[in-house]
């Protein structure tokens, strides 16, 4: 058998699955004692090339509270062609279309290799894709060019049969009509008042059946599309000039005013559209917004200037007026939303805050996007936008549509719930513990976006009790059932089951503490924390979180924005906490610990510790904390390059220094998504502070001296240094025994 | 009577005689008909009813005779003659006898015979017949009844009481009486029937032979004045043509004149009247009582004499035939008579009547082959009564009595002492049995009957109502039966007679100046009062007390139509700026500088001419003043030497403190199925993108800087964005009705210039837009809420031009059900359907107002709107409803369009404010109009345009004085086209008096009844239409019951006396009773009603006139440069021969004739056949001969006068649209039981006589 990191680098890579505990401690007290959680990152959508999509549909457990899907665990008699469910031990009669099954000519599902399978549901119509746009018009005039052409831009990455859709806001909300001849047609909203989904149908006229279908044949059934929502290819030029004429909101600001901007109407009349006409079919509800809403529900901030949007201070002292009821009006678009199955993207683009702390439901809740940038007018936005549209292999984009995810488990084990972008199905099930972590009480979620790295957390319990020993060899199974609309149009079933031995332990405890995975745990108990920071209020989760764990990612961690809200605004830390929540390990770990890469001429770029005594002044730093990368460049260095030495031949090695950093970033920023950003700074220049601030403050100013001059640069911050951190742990770990 | 003879009297001599010779009518007819046919055809009618008969004997006489009965004489001496022969001769001369007895004691009765004659024989005259009348009419109701059963005598009595209807009571009696009175006064009588007829017709011709019988004709003439309309305007009339020593006489005392007078009777008192009532104020007062005398006095100039000696031996055949077939034999025989020559020769008309006869010569039979319609009727109803008689009979009654009545006036002279008494007593009896009789007559007799109890008994549900004693059904009722139309206040007589006297500009200078009516031209020169155009007051000599103004019950008030259009020769009212600080104003009760600020104490300080109160003159306002006390530069100065003048107001006077934006036009359209349909919507789209460029502006070589908006909606509202950048466009659909607002700000209210190819792009393409449309529903409130709502986001005022096709049921505020009821009129719940369904429009308009907006709304209904819900913010904001009932592109778009264009292009201000300040004593109480009241003494316009007027009613809150007058100074703040704030000020100035005959003589019935319909018009709000129109009739009565009680002169009880001023009050109010809005007809819907309602009230005195009164005009024959005289709006007065136009000031009627000559037909259809005219056509063919020519500009400058766009309707005789043309000749009795004019007057007497016992 392989090391265990090598298993568990083959699971992550074959199913999408880390564990925290690789052998699972075979009873409900030794499991709490284990203090971290049996626990898993699952990937839905990891990408899988060599998978075959298989053209039928899976066979599913007769047992009605079961309906596991056959896997390769399930032991098969092929000569009664019967199959027992490893999950509820059920027997069952394979379907006719099995009758040829034998143990040379094996189903896909039952080989081993493929523990994660994707079946193509034939049924049912194909369903087109949904995009509306959902579009700010209170923004300067150069970012909303941008913006204009970035949407037109997008025109072209869609599918030819997708549906889009245009919505436009500023005081007042414009659904337009597409694909009008002559004169350009909407139907304007005022921005203050809500309307629910019956009141919204009416007023467009979208009362089909029995209005305009009733009066003649002529209106042929095409459920497909209607006249907001019109197939790309027919309405391609005429919403290109549209988009091209929007004009900046023409009513008048005044000075020492915001804008009015109607943002909670607009997304509310956003997400009524499409509940109304396309329920249950795939659907993105992209929003860009130039600022915060100013009025109607869902605002976030007053029309006045001179009161400013809420800070933490605010929000700690419970003086923002206006968040709860923002809140809860973008909770109930952001569940109206994800019951249909639609994703809401949120693209803010201001350098204030925009309202992401009331708005980041919307996102969380189904998947969507959460980017923020200061305009739109910048590569950030403008790449991460077009990033949204990439495509696979076969040409469809990589992401996917109204999914649920339903997870099964062997009778020792239930499921506590999921900490990700998804919402709780509700559905109720033996599989279900009483015990919530994160959204839990239910064995299905839904997650309406998806895309290959979208991960959920996932928390279990061991509910075998002590005295109920599991056969030695026995193993825990989990069987996660994903459903999705591929972005193709089709609906997909992924099914990855995958098993865990069992181990006592009192007898075994060397081999679970073996099959411990700190990656996978550090993430699971991050999410956690920041669930926790979330949902609960207070410093409280900082004190949870030191008594849980202490690993050297968790100093970070604890100085990480998801948890530190010092000089964050609430905007930042939803929006840092959303992109946590929904990325893979590897980025996840990156947000937590960002990388510190050296480039010197003392060798090629190695890491090096993110700590202030790796800032040299000979030195080119690239740090990469998911959210920015940055390269920083030495005292020394910058000296240099000032001078100008890397225009000089003779100096072309220092020209190569200098490109070396700068390529190895554009190899990150290509990659990633959102696009992080970007900066190019130096010693002593103001964007520094970025490193500055996530470095072990290992040198301060009260202690500079102390290291001697040569090593690093001091950090003018009260914030403890890891070694006082540690020496601090060790105290409390040796006196707190008791 | 007086009226209508004094008129022919005064024009010409000899017609007068003709007039009188009515009686020639008949022949007159034959050969005055159209000519005299209007003029003549009153006055003459008159007493002509009488020549006639007497015509045919006496040539000469015949047209005095004929005069009187010409209306019915016309056809019935012919008639008389052959068909008559029998009956008649054997009826009629019963008759006639004691119709002139009857008259003759009627009248002696009334004017008391001899003192009245000699005290105003002129007036009294008037007023005797009016009396007479009356009385014959409260006779005439038992007569009626009688008259069925009775004809034979009712007819005559009818005879004689028409002639009378003050003779009315007396006839019977009369009759019996009369023969003894004749006897008794024989000479006289014989005078009067011999002579006076003689000296009328003569009168003129033969001065002598009038001498001989002037002192008869004396008082008749002047009884008959009091006829024909109180003996002012007969007066004058005449007295420019002879009378003045008549008049004079009358004036002065018939007495004394009478020889002369009779002599020159008619003459005499048209000249005369006049001029005794202008010089001598007081003679005036005595010209009234005398009027009554000088009535009788007239009476005898008029006929009465003839009509008596003709009447007597002709009438009783000549007068039964009449009645049957006369009346509308005589008018045909008029208006085919083209008479004028007649007129000039009375020699024609003798002949005429020989030729008429022929023509005519079955009285009966004729004039129902004349009149096929309207005759039938009436022939049948006399057939009743005539059986007896004859057919004939009853109808030649009910001329006759006109001719009596003028006879009788005469007759009264002599006969009066005598049957004085008899009179009255008998009149009551009469009119009993009229009242009994009515009834059936009035189905019956049209001519005849109608008049008096026919229309009652409709109108007045309930002889009842009159309240007729009538009990006494006696036969002597019947007798009475009507007053012959002709013999009562003409109004065509009355208009004529004010054309004729106005020659020169009228100067506002002189304090109390009545102003020529409004349906003549004349200029003004502002001299330090405002225009008649601006302001028209009901009395122009105020009672000084509140005592007296309740007494007289002569309602005070002004119509005031602030921004009006002036003509081209009057110059507009000056603009005066005062600078920095403002207007300069009263400090206590804040008027503006005006002509009657006494500047004092060397010019320091002024007075204000309102409150008293001191003011020091700002420096830089400062003037010294002349020996005079006038400043020096008040004649340089607007403020300081009109009447009327703008001040530019500064920016206190602004909303907000901040000057005006510049308003907007906002053109909302209906879109909805029924509107596209209807072609409505392509058409408005069409038209704007024209019109656009005709938006008003104050200097025509500018650009408006008006901003306009579209909007279309069915039950959701579309706005334009139509920003001169887009290449299209853009619509912004707002479909949460509940809630409105504007969905943009920048591009929906855009320069036409600007946005010129966006905005045409945008017209072509709405109709294609919706061209397949199937929404039904509507919503309106939003609509306008759309448009207010865009008005307040662009901080300006403006007009929203609503286009609107169906009552709105769509869900929305202010959504609509339908209520229309048809049982609930006639109910104490009528009073609802007028009041708006919901009290949401009511709030919206308020909200307008506060904002300045201003709504038209042009209605396209197929079927119940509700106008009276829809209507409430139009009529609030100051706007106009337009209505387009089954609006058809083709038939209805020239209307529409060139409404409009009207409506777009007049000169509106926005945002106005209108206070009226008073002197102290009287104060503006109460306001009608189109406007809304927050408080009660501003009233705010959002809108104000060039047709609209306010009428304000003043009350005494103290004593005025003599000396200082009352003053009044209308102000109104308001927003220019051009974004300009302004004030237009409108100062006037009238007369107070303590005595009532001050009051009485300067009056203006017009204006009276603008503010009555107002009044009323209003009053349906709250209370039962029945109860509206008691009123109504009760303040009428005791208005002309106080006159004849104070100013007056002492007669008999039954005679009728007006005061001159307001001789056609009565058939004034009687139209507005029968108005639709009063008294509904079963086909007029509500939506009708309610807009009439709202139509009304903004109407200037001009308007309301036409409205009530249609003018009717004979096209026999044009001439250019000036109109056909009219006539008077009676079915009597039409010609089968010949085309009339007929004008309200809604619509445009064209009449032919049945029997019109082919040449005319050719001249104007451009066809030969009457059957090849095409009824649908809505504009004349374009012919090229004089005549179309002529006839196309008389309508188009009728068209151009209103402010309404007439469609012209052709109305071929005996076709069926001839009911609607028939709704209009409002003497006549409506279908919807309206009472016929006589018929009226009789009631109004009767209500008189009550209130005076």
């Amino acid at each position: 058998m392989a090391t265990f990191p090598e298993y568990i680098a083959q699971n992550e890579e074959r199913d999408g699955v880390r564990f925290s505990w690789n052998v699972w401690p075979s009873s409900r007290l030794e499991a709490t004692r284990m203090v971290v959680p049996v626990a898993a990152l699952f990937t839905p959508l990891r990408e899988r090339p060599d998978l075959p999509p298989i053209q039928y549909e899976p066979v599913l457990c007769s047992r009605a509270t079961c309906r596991a899907v056959l896997n390769p665990l399930c032991q098969v008699d092929y000569r009664a062609k019967l199959w027992a469910c490893n999950f509820c031990y059920q027997r069952n009669q394979f379907p006719p279309s099995y009758a040829g099954i034998s143990e040379v000519n094996q189903p896909a599902e039952l080989l081993p290799q493929f523990s994660t399978i994707e079946y193509v549901v034939q049924r049912g119509p194909q369903m087109p894709l949904v995009f509306l746009y959902v579009v700010d018009t209170c923004m300067e005039d150069e970012d909303l060019q941008a913006l204009k052409e970035s949407l037109q831009m997008s025109l072209s990455l869609l599918p030819p049969t997708a549906l889009v859709g245009l919505i436009t806001f500023g005081r007042m909300v414009q659904v337009h009509e597409l694909g009008c001849e002559g004169i350009s047609k909407s139907y304007v909203f005022r921005g203050t008042k809500d309307l629910n989904a019956k009141q919204l149908q009416e007023m467009l006229g979208l009362t089909k059946p029995s209005a305009t279908q009733a009066r003649g044949p002529q209106t042929a059934p095409q459920p497909l599309s209607n006249r907001f929502l019109q197939p790309v290819q027919k309405i391609d030029m005429n919403l290109t000039d549209l988009l091209g004429e929007l004009q900046r909101d023409p009513w008048p600001v005044t000075q020492g005013k915001r804008p009015l901007r109607s943002l909670g109407v607009a997304m509310s009349i956003a997400v009524g559209l499409l509940e109304c006409t396309f329920p249950n079919t795939g659907a993105r509800i992209m929003t860009f917004i130039g600022g915060p809403a100013t009025q109607g529900p869902g605002m976030v901030v007053g029309d006045e200037l001179k009161i400013p949007i809420r800070s933490w201070h605010d929000l700690e002292k419970d003086n923002a007026k206006f968040m709860k009821k923002a809140t809860k009006h973008y909770e109930s678009l952001a569940n109206r939303a994800s019951t249909n199955g639609h994703i809401i993207d949120i693209y803010a683009c201001a350098l204030d805050q925009t309202g992401l702390l009331e708005m980041k439901c919307c996102a969380n809740y189904t998947g969507g996007y959460m980017v923020m940038a200061d305009s739109f007018n910048t590569s950030l936005f403008k790449q991460t936008f077009q990033r949204v549209f990439t495509k696979e292999v076969q040409g469809s984009f990589k992401m996917a549509f109204a999914a649920t995810l339903e997870v099964k488990t062997s009778r020792e084990i239930k499921v506590s719930g999921a900490i990700g972008p998804c919402v709780s199905l509700s559905a109720k099930g033996p599989c279900v513990s009483e015990n919530e972590i994160g959204t839990g009480g239910t064995c299905q979620w839904k997650i309406c976006g998806l895309d290959p790295t979208t991960t959920l957390a996932l928390y279990f319990e061991v509910v075998n009790q002590h005295n109920a020993p599991i056969p030695q060899g026995g193993r825990g199974a989990i069987q996660f059932v994903t459903q999705y609309q591929h972005s193709s149009g089709q609906r997909r079933i992924r099914v990855t089951t995958t098993a865990r031995n069992w181990a006592d332990a009192q007898t075994q405890i060397q081999s679970i503490a073996a099959s411990f995975d700190q990656e996978a745990a550090a993430i699971l108990m991050a999410r956690l924390a920041v669930y926790r920071a979330e949902t609960e209020e207070g410093p409280d989760v900082l004190r949870w979180l030191d008594r849980q764990l202490i690993r050297l990612f968790m100093f970070h961690l604890r100085r990480s924005p998801f948890l530190q809200v010092f000089n964050n605004s609430p905007d930042e830390s939803s929006y840092y906490r959303h992109q946590f929540n929904r990325q893979d390990l590897t980025q996840a770990l990156i947000m937590i610990q960002p990388v510190l890469y050296a480039y010197s001429f003392n060798g090629p770029p190695e890491p090096v510790l993110l700590d202030s005594s790796s800032i040299l002044p000979d030195r080119i730093l690239l740090m990469d904390t998911f959210f920015q990368i940055l390269i920083y460049h030495g005292e020394t260095v910058a000296q240099w390059r000032k001078a100008g030495y890397q225009e000089m031949p003779e100096y072309e090695n220092f020209r190569h220094l200098l490109q070396a950093p700068v390529d190895d970033a554009q190899e990150l920023l290509h990659t990633r998504f959102p696009m992080p950003r970007y900066i190019d700074t130096e010693h002593g220049g103001s964007q520094a502070r970025f490193l500055l601030s996530k470095v072990n403050p290992s040198q301060t100013h009260n202690n500079m001296y102390a290291w001697g001059q040569e090593s690093g640069a001091p950090i003018l911050t009260d914030d403890v240094s890891l070694q006082v951190f540690m020496d601090h742990l060790k105290k409390l770990a040796v006196s707190s025994a008791a | 009577m007086n009226v209508n003879q004094p008129t022919p009297m005064a024009s010409p001599y000899g017609q007068p005689q003709p007039g009188y010779g009515q009686p020639g009518y008949a022949p007159l007819d034959g050969g005055y008909p159209a000519p005299y046919a209007p003029y003549n055809g009153p006055a003459s009618a008159y007493q002509p009813g009488a020549p006639p008969q007497g015509y045919s004997p006496f040539t000469s006489f015949p047209s005095k005779a004929v005069a009187a009965n010409p209306v019915s004489d016309l056809s019935s001496p012919l008639d008389l003659g052959p068909a008559r022969g029998p009956p008649v001769s054997g009826a009629p001369p019963v008759s006639a006898p004691q119709p002139y007895n009857q008259y003759s004691h009627s009248r002696g009765d009334m004017q008391n015979g001899p003192p009245l004659m000699t005290q105003a024989p002129p007036r009294p005259a008037v007023p005797q017949s009016y009396n007479q009348g009356a009385v014959n009419l409260s006779g005439g109701h038992p007569s009626y009844s009688q008259h069925y059963g009775p004809p034979p005598s009712m007819q005559q009595v009818t005879n004689q009481m028409t002639g009378m209807q003050i003779t009315s009571g007396p006839p019977t009696p009369a009759g019996p009486g009369y023969a003894p009175p004749h006897s008794s006064q024989p000479p006289a009588s014989t005078a009067y029937s011999a002579a006076p007829p003689p000296s009328y017709t003569q009168a003129p011709p033969p001065a002598s032979s009038a001498p001989t019988q002037p002192p008869p004709p004396s008082g008749p003439a002047a009884s008959q004045q009091y006829y024909g309309g109180p003996p002012p305007p007969s007066q004058q009339p005449f007295n420019s043509s002879l009378p003045p020593t008549s008049q004079q006489q009358f004036t002065s005392s018939a007495p004394p004149p009478p020889a002369s007078q009779q002599t020159f009777p008619p003459a005499s008192q048209q000249t005369f009247p006049p001029a005794s009532q202008q010089t001598f104020p007081p003679a005036s007062q005595q010209t009234f009582p005398p009027s009554s005398y000088s009535g009788p006095v007239p009476p005898p100039s008029q006929a009465p004499a003839p009509p008596v000696s003709q009447p007597q031996q002709p009438f009783p055949p000549a007068q039964p035939p009449f009645s049957s077939a006369p009346p509308p034999v005589s008018q045909p025989a008029f208006v085919s008579g083209p008479p004028p020559p007649a007129q000039g020769s009375f020699p024609p008309r003798a002949p005429p009547p020989s030729s008429q006869p022929g023509s005519f010569p079955p009285p009966t039979s004729i004039s129902s082959g004349q009149y096929p319609g309207p005759m039938p009727p009436h022939q049948q109803p006399p057939p009743s009564q005539p059986p007896p008689y004859l057919s004939g009979p009853p109808p030649s009654g009910v001329q006759m009595p006109p001719t009596s009545m003028a006879q009788s006036n005469h007759l009264p002279p002599g006969p009066q002492g005598p049957p004085g008494p008899p009179g009255p007593l008998q009149q009551p009896q009469s009119q009993p049995g009229m009242q009994g009789g009515y009834p059936p007559q009035q189905n019956g007799a049209f001519g005849q009957v109608r008049g008096p109890q026919p229309g009652y008994a409709g109108p007045y549900p309930g002889q009842p109502n009159y309240g007729a004693p009538a009990p006494a059904p006696a036969p002597a009722p019947p007798a009475q039966k009507r007053l012959d139309p002709d013999a009562i206040p003409s109004p065509i007589q009355v208009i004529e007679d004010d054309k004729a006297k106005s020659n020169e500009p009228f100067t506002t200078g002189v304090r109390g100046q009545a102003p020529p009516l409004v349906t003549t031209n004349f200029q003004v020169k502002d001299q330090g009062n405002a225009s008649p155009r601006f302001i028209r007051c009901t009395a122009y000599n105020m009672p000084c007390t509140a005592d007296m103004a309740k007494q007289s019950q002569v309602p005070l008030a002004a119509v005031i139509k602030p921004l009006a259009t002036l003509p081209p020769d009057e110059s507009p009212p000056y603009l005066v700026d005062h600078g920095e600080s403002g207007p300069i104003r009263c400090n206590r009760c804040k008027a503006y500088m005006c002509p009657y600020m006494q500047f004092i104490e060397g010019g320091r300080r002024f007075q204000c001419g309102f409150c008293s109160c001191v003011t020091e003159v700002p420096p830089h306002y400062f003037q010294h003043l002349d020996h005079t006390g006038k400043r020096v530069d008040c004649y340089d100065r607007p403020e300081l030497s009109l009447g009327s003048y703008e001040f530019l107001a500064t920016v206190d006077y602004c909303k907000n403190n901040k000057l005006p934006q510049p308003p907007a036009f906002i053109f909302l359209i209906d879109v909805s199925y029924n509107a596209v349909k209807s072609g409505m919507v392509n058409i408005v789209c069409q038209e704007l993108k024209t019109l656009l460029d005709y938006l008003p502006r104050e200097n025509p070589e500018m650009d408006s800087v008006v901003r306009v908006g579209f909007v279309t909606y069915n039950k959701v509202l579309h706005f334009y964005n139509v920003k001169s950048s887009l290449a299209q466009p853009q619509m912004l659909v707002v479909s949460d009705v509940s809630d409105m607002f504007v969905p943009l700000l920048d591009g929906f209210l855009v320069n036409v210039n600007e946005s010129r190819l966006v905005i045409e792009s945008l017209l072509d393409q709405i109709p294609e837009m919706f061209a397949d449309t199937r929404e039904t529903e509507t919503v309106f409130g939003p609509v306008i809420q759309a448009g207010l709502e865009a008005l307040k986001a662009a901080d300006c005022a403006g007009k929203l031009f609503v286009f609107h096709t169906s009552l709105p049921i769509a869900e929305a505020p202010g959504k609509l059900k339908n209520r229309e009821d048809k049982k609930l009129i006639g109910t104490d719940k009528e009073k609802s359907l007028f009041q708006p369904q919901v009290g949401f429009y009511n709030t919206l308009a308020k909200e307008c107002v506060a904002q300045g907006c201003c709504v038209d709304l042009f209605l396209f209904p197929n079927q119940y709107v509700d106008v009276a819900t829809l209507g409430v913010v139009p009529v609030s904001t100051g706007g106009s409803v337009y209505k387009y009932t089954y609006f058809q592109a083709q038939a209805d778009k020239e209307r529409f369009l060139n409404d409009l264009r009207r409506d777009v292009q007049k000169l509106v201000g926005f945002d106005a404010v209108m206070r009226v300040r008073t002197s102290t004593g009287i104060r503006a109480t109460d306001f009608f109009g189109s406007f809304f009241m927050s408080n009660t003494t501003d009233v705010e316009l959002a809108g104000l345009d060039c047709d609209k007027a306010i009428t304000v009613e003043f009350k005494h809150d103290d004593k005025l004085s003599e000396e200082t007058g009352a003053l009044m100074q209308c102000a109104v703040l308001y927003t220019s086209c051009s974004g300009q704030r302004r004030l237009r000020v409108h100062n006037m100035a009238v007369n107070c008096c303590s005595q009532l005959a001050d009051l009485y003589r300067n009056c203006e019935t017009d204006t009276i009844i603008n503010f009555f319909s107002k009044y009323a018009f209003r009053g349906v709000l709250s209370n039962p239409t029945k109860a509206v129109r008691d009123t109504l009739v009760n303040q009428c009565a005791q208005i002309l019951a106080c006159y004849r009680k104070n100013c007056a002169s002492p007669s008999s009880a039954g005679q009728l006396i007006l005061p001159e001023c307001m001789k056609l009050l009565p058939v004034y109010l009687n139209c507005v009773l029968k108005s639709d809005v009063l008294l509904p007809g079963a086909d007029v819907s509500l939506d009708d009603r309610a807009y009439l309602r709202q139509l009304i009230s903004c109407m200037d005195v001009s308007e309301s006139h036409v409205f009530f009164y249609p003018r009717l005009l004979p096209l026999t024959k044009l001439e250019s440069g000036s109109l056909p005289m009219a006539v008077r709006d009676s079915e009597e007065r039409l010609s089968k021969g010949g085309v009339y136009l007929l004008e309200t000031g809604l619509h445009l009627f064209l009449w032919v004739g049945a029997n019109v000559q082919q040449e005319l037909l050719l001249n104007i259809f451009g066809t030969p056949s009457f059957s090849q005219i095409e009824p649908s056509m809505t504009n004349l063919p374009v012919l090229d001969n004089p005549f179309s020519q002529r006839l196309r500009e008389i309508i188009d400058s009728f068209r151009a006068q209103r402010s309404r766009y007439m469609k012209l309707m052709v109305v071929k005789q005996e076709d069926r649209t001839e009911l609607i043309f028939r709704h209009f000749l409002v003497e006549d009795k409506s279908a919807s039981g309206g009472a016929s004019y006589v018929d009226f007057l009789c009631h109004m007497h009767k209500e008189i006589r009550q209130l005076l016992s």
